[in-house]
């Protein structure tokens, strides 16, 4: 069973059972980083394009190596020294890329929907959103829910917390798409002022107390509180919300004692999660970047017209 | 040049008239009412099976000259205007440079008469540059011909500029134009705040950034005696505040376009530019809102909010698309669509909304087939189909959401002082 449609643009346009195939296709890559020589040639002779409008460490690197190891070619376009800076629109850019034959563009934009603007403009390359705006960052969520599961038997019936800046996340949206399609009994937690209009309608509970999010919880999804998206003053100071949000060893023992911390990045120390907690035992921050490689390394298989899983 | 409309359905709200008549025109005015016997020198039209109305009048149009020719021309606005039944239009100030003197409203007026088509109604700015900050001078502007004023495009943040200008334009009887929306609340939206714009992940534009411009409007139009059009309107809230303010005897009046009477923000696919618009679309229930303010009266008229945008403006990403959309060549069959066939309002209730009120609000002079008034008409085939075709607008933009839609309702005919600026073959 392959993909149904050409792009990756959300996990909004993804069924369940296309969440599994990726999941069961990134567990099947896994094991190619662990080897001496971490480098097959599946995809040889493909090629990628990173189309990052926004600045990126893992994500962008993570689509890099997640290519090279599967044999294709990728290329990294920064924008802050490309003809964008000369004016040159997001469609141009795209088409002008797409007539240089990549088979992927994955593209990083501070504006939601561009993913899907440009692939209404392309018609060859495949889209993948590597995060538009406040709205989606489905390879996140996958990798996300791919260390969730190497921790807990099954995502259905987990309570899962996301505490923190729901309303500018577009990692909270593609999380809250991904486990509520999943079962999970998904909480969000943060000042109200962060919580975005009527996001119920995901099936999720809202809370402004951690306590309450954090009871009997399973995973604890931390967010960063994205001061470049925040124009105006949504809570005092950062002390005030770290003494409110901020995860520390005392909250930790509101959660199941085989809870998870998770993270997406870049973490704040300090602000939202203490100084210590990112290293300690029930912190699995470092996984999940290494899963974001075996998941976008699926995610480029799938996307290039695999339709089973790998024989490696 | 006489000319005789035979056999139309006159709808005239202006004397409570409905009647299949003839209507006569001469010398620029109308010259009979009845049952008229044609002159071989006459020119005869055959209007059976038609609606006779008094000219439309669509007060809420961006003509983008001076400044912006590129997405729209006095000229090019006008003939989108007259092929949408319109045969008057007012022209909002928020041109390069702002018509907020006496210059720029006798540029239009003169680039509008070379035109020769629509009447042209220019409405001035309230305050110079649109700043906000100074009154622009309103009394020149009213001498060389605007029958407004209006900073359209924002509100007029500062309550007491806001309250001195209601006060100084009842020198003129002008009504001050209002784009509602409170600039701190809408400032990071860029479509309603709801369950869309959170699945969309983009920011939300408050409903209460409407309301509150709103009510504030409603307060100080009843403290200084000014006369106060709320333009746009959109929610539902919004409209029982001009409900109450009507009720109390406030001079507030309101108008509603048709994108925010048929659609809801729900509507909004794929990102498409151009579902996009200042005020947003609302919800579904705000839709409602609106048809039942059509049906029962508390809004005044409607008003397309023709807003020309350039490929370039709309060519992009949600967040970074122009506000606005193009209405003169929809409007019409869009009105006759959603509220006639589907029997929302009158035909007689639509000719007050497209003329009576506005020229009543506006003081065109205009707006009635009365033995002498000035001929200006507008003509519907009610039952004709078209199929909107963005192509084939005259309108230099193309920035429209009903491309494609299948709409009844067509202006045949408009009649400006007697001569007529636009025809279209239906019964072929």
């Amino acid at each position: 069973m392959p993909l149904r449609e050409k792009h990756l643009l959300g996990i909004e346009e993804l069924t369940l059972d296309e969440i599994e195939l990726i999941l069961n296709t990134s567990r099947s890559f896994k094991e190619i980083s662990t080897r001496p020589i971490k480098k097959v040639p599946t995809l040889r002779g493909k090629s990628l394009i990173n189309l990052f409008y926004e600045p990126s460490t893992r994500t962008r690197s993570s689509f890099e190596i997640a290519a090279k190891r599967l044999g294709a070619d990728s290329i990294n376009v920064d924008v802050s020294q490309s003809s964008v800076t000369k004016g040159e629109s997001l469609i141009d850019t795209g088409k002008n890329l797409e007539s240089m034959s990549p088979d992927i563009i994955a593209v990083r934009h501070s504006s939601a929907g561009a993913p899907h603007l440009l692939s209404q403009y392309c018609e060859t390359a495949c889209i993948v959103n590597a995060g538009d705006g406040m709205h989606e960052h489905p390879t996140q969520a996958l990798l996300d829910a791919l260390t969730i599961l190497d921790h807990k038997k099954k995502i259905e019936g987990l309570k899962v917390a996301i505490v923190g800046d729901i309303a500018h996340s577009r990692v909270a949206r593609s999380n809250v798409l991904l486990l509520g399609k999943m079962g999970a009994n998904v909480w969000v937690c943060g000042p109200p002022t962060l919580i975005p209009m009527e996001i119920e309608i995901y099936g999720v509970k809202v809370t402004y107390h951690m306590k309450e999010a954090l009871e009997g919880a399973d995973v604890i999804m931390m967010l960063r509180t994205q001061r470049e998206r925040q124009s105006e003053v949504f809570f005092p100071s950062v002390k005030e919300y770290f003494a409110l949000y901020g995860l520390d060893t005392k909250k930790m023992g509101w959660a199941r004692r085989s809870a998870i911390v998770m993270h997406p990045g870049p973490i704040n120390r300090g602000v939202e999660i203490a100084p210590e907690l990112a290293e300690a035992g029930y912190s699995v921050i470092f996984e999940q970047v290494a899963n974001g490689v075996a998941v976008r390394m699926a995610v480029l298989y799938l996307l290039l017209g695999a339709s089973e899983e790998p024989g490696l | 040049m006489t000319l005789l409309l035979k056999g139309g359905s006159v709808v005239d709200p202006s004397q409570k008239l409905e009647k299949k008549l003839d209507l006569l025109v001469e010398k620029g005015r109308v010259a009979g009412l009845g049952k008229i016997q044609a002159k071989k020198s006459w020119q005869v039209i055959d209007a059976s099976g038609w609606i006779v109305a008094p000219g439309f009048v669509d007060m809420h149009v961006h003509l983008r000259e001076p400044g912006r020719e590129d997405k729209e021309t006095i000229l090019t606005g006008s003939r989108a205007a007259a092929a949408g039944g319109f045969s008057s239009i007012t022209c909002m100030p928020n041109t390069q440079p702002v018509n907020d003197n006496e210059a720029i409203t006798r540029f239009i007026l003169e680039r509008a008469g070379r035109a020769g088509l629509v009447n042209v109604f220019p409405a001035g700015a309230i305050t110079k540059g649109l700043e906000g900050k100074e009154l622009a001078e309103i009394g020149e502007m009213v001498k060389a011909g605007v029958v407004a004023i209006t900073d359209d495009g924002k509100s007029v943040e500062n309550n007491q500029i806001m309250r001195r200008a209601l006060e100084y334009a009842k020198i003129f009887d002008i009504p001050i134009i209002d784009h509602c929306e409170d600039r701190q609340l809408a400032a990071a939206g860029h479509l309603n705040e709801s369950a869309v714009s959170t699945r969309l992940g983009m920011g939300g534009i408050s409903r209460a950034a409407e309301e509150l411009d709103v009510a504030r409007d409603t307060i100080l139009s009843r403290i200084t005696g000014g006369r106060v059009h709320i333009a746009h309107i959109s929610t539902q809230e919004s409209l029982s505040w001009v409900r109450q303010a009507k009720k109390q005897g406030i001079r507030v009046t309101c108008e509603v376009t048709p994108h925010h009477f048929i659609l809801s923000d729900e509507d909004i696919k794929n990102y498409d530019t151009n579902f996009k618009m200042y005020p947003p679309l609302r919800t579904p229930s705000d839709v409602k809102a609106m048809l039942k303010g059509l049906s029962d009266g508390s809004i005044d008229c409607i008003a397309s909010d023709h807003a020309p945008h350039s490929r370039l403006e709309k060519e992009m990403t949600f967040e970074e698309a122009s506000n606005g959309i193009i209405g003169l060549e929809t409007a019409v069959p869009l009105a006759w669509e959603f509220l006639i066939r589907r029997k929302i309002v009158s035909v007689s209730r639509l000719v007050e909304l497209f003329s009576t009120n506005p020229n009543r609000i506006l003081k065109l002079g205009r707006g009635t087939l009365k033995k002498g008034a000035i001929a200006d008409i507008t003509v519907i085939d009610p039952d004709c189909e078209i199929i909107v075709d963005v192509k084939k607008f005259r309108s230099k933009s193309r920035n429209c959401p009903f491309h494609d839609w299948r709409l009844h309702g067509v202006p045949v005919m408009v009649i400006v002082k007697g001569k007529i600026i636009f025809r279209r073959d239906t019964k072929v």
